[in-house]
């Protein structure tokens, strides 16, 4: 396995278990206080759907010019990479809150409860079971068939996709219980910075681009974008602390 | 029709996000990098620049509306 293989098999396989946690958040929600049956039958209809989209879209993608090809994946997982990583510095400097799998449970599992319960099949459940997979496979899938479109490895990463999916399912039925403890931001931050890499790289290359040393050029962009991220968590950090002393601190009298 | 423009939304707001300054940015920064191109200087420098500066201009937009509450 080469070294791009292993960064897409590698930022597939994390951005899919992130997803998984919270996808597995709201069925498990949904599933404990309503109906398991109404909501497995939504993972089911969102899985066949999120099938469809990639068996739809991935041949048509790896149809293009590899030029073609190579922008509009590197523009896109550009624009994808920078969302993650932007996020996940805010939640990391404390711009933003953490994401916190208790709390969605307990958000969730209120408004299960609150909602009519029907006899029979459970609309309510199916539906938000449906739409909790869907929009969070929805990244996944993109990711699966940016990644493996761009090097004709899609079967790649659809496996690691598929490997992190049941590793996060097997903990979830192990546990019966939204997996707290997995550590969500820093998977998302690597993710980030996977995402925001491949996609200079790739978008330079089809813009017409040559990188020094090729392919061996991400093992420079991957670490120097990973310390630009982290020296700009503690930047905020900094800046942050220097704000809140400024504000405890009383002004000095007199002129 | 309204379906329509919840169907456009959900896709802009899948793709672009948060901020739309940072899409808009690496469409530039991949048009610039394509010109650059076709001179005779090396083109490769400018999505990594182009990158940190449109995360750092997105971080202190963010970082400003925090403190503003």
């Amino acid at each position: 396995m080469s070294g791009a293989e292993f960064g897409l098999a590698l930022s597939v396989f994390l951005a899919c278990a992130v997803e998984a946690v919270e996808a597995l958040t709201i069925v498990l929600a949904v599933g404990s206080t309503r109906s398991w049956s109404s909501a497995f039958w939504g993972v089911a209809a969102a899985t066949a759907a999120l099938a469809a989209i990639v068996a739809a879209l991935g041949p048509a993608l790896t149809a293009l010019p590899i030029d073609v090809l190579r922008v509009a994946v590197g523009g896109l997982l550009l624009v994808f990479g920078l969302q993650w990583l932007r996020k996940a510095i805010m939640r990391a400097s404390g711009l933003k809150a953490l994401h916190d799998e208790e709390a969605a449970f307990a958000q969730e599992t209120e408004a299960a409860r609150a909602a009519a319960l029907a006899s029979g099949f459970d609309g309510y459940s199916f539906t938000i079971a449906f739409k909790g997979v869907l929009l969070e496979g929805l990244e996944v899938a993109f990711i699966v068939l940016t990644f493996g479109a761009n090097q004709h490895r899609i079967a790649l990463a659809a496996l690691a996709a598929g490997i992190a999916i049941a590793a996060v399912v097997g903990a979830g039925v192990a546990v019966r219980r939204p997996l707290a403890r997995v550590p969500e931001n820093a998977m998302k931050f690597a993710v980030g910075v996977m995402l925001t890499s491949f996609g200079m790289f790739w978008g330079a290359e089809g813009a017409g681009a040559s990188w020094p040393g090729a392919d061996a050029a991400l093992l420079v962009i991957v670490p120097a974008l990973l310390a630009v991220s982290l020296g700009t968590v503690a930047l905020i950090r900094r800046g942050a602390r220097a704000g809140a002393s400024a504000i405890s601190e009383p002004a000095p009298a007199g002129g | 029709m309204g379906r329509l423009r919840a169907a456009a939304f959900a896709v802009w707001d899948f793709i672009v996000g948060d901020d739309w300054r940072v899409a808009l940015g690496v469409i530039v920064a991949i048009a610039v990098t394509a010109l650059v191109a076709t001179s005779s200087v090396d083109a490769w420098w400018v999505l990594p620049v182009a990158v940190v500066a449109v995360l750092a201009d997105s971080l202190r937009r963010a970082a400003r509306a925090a403190r503003r509450g």
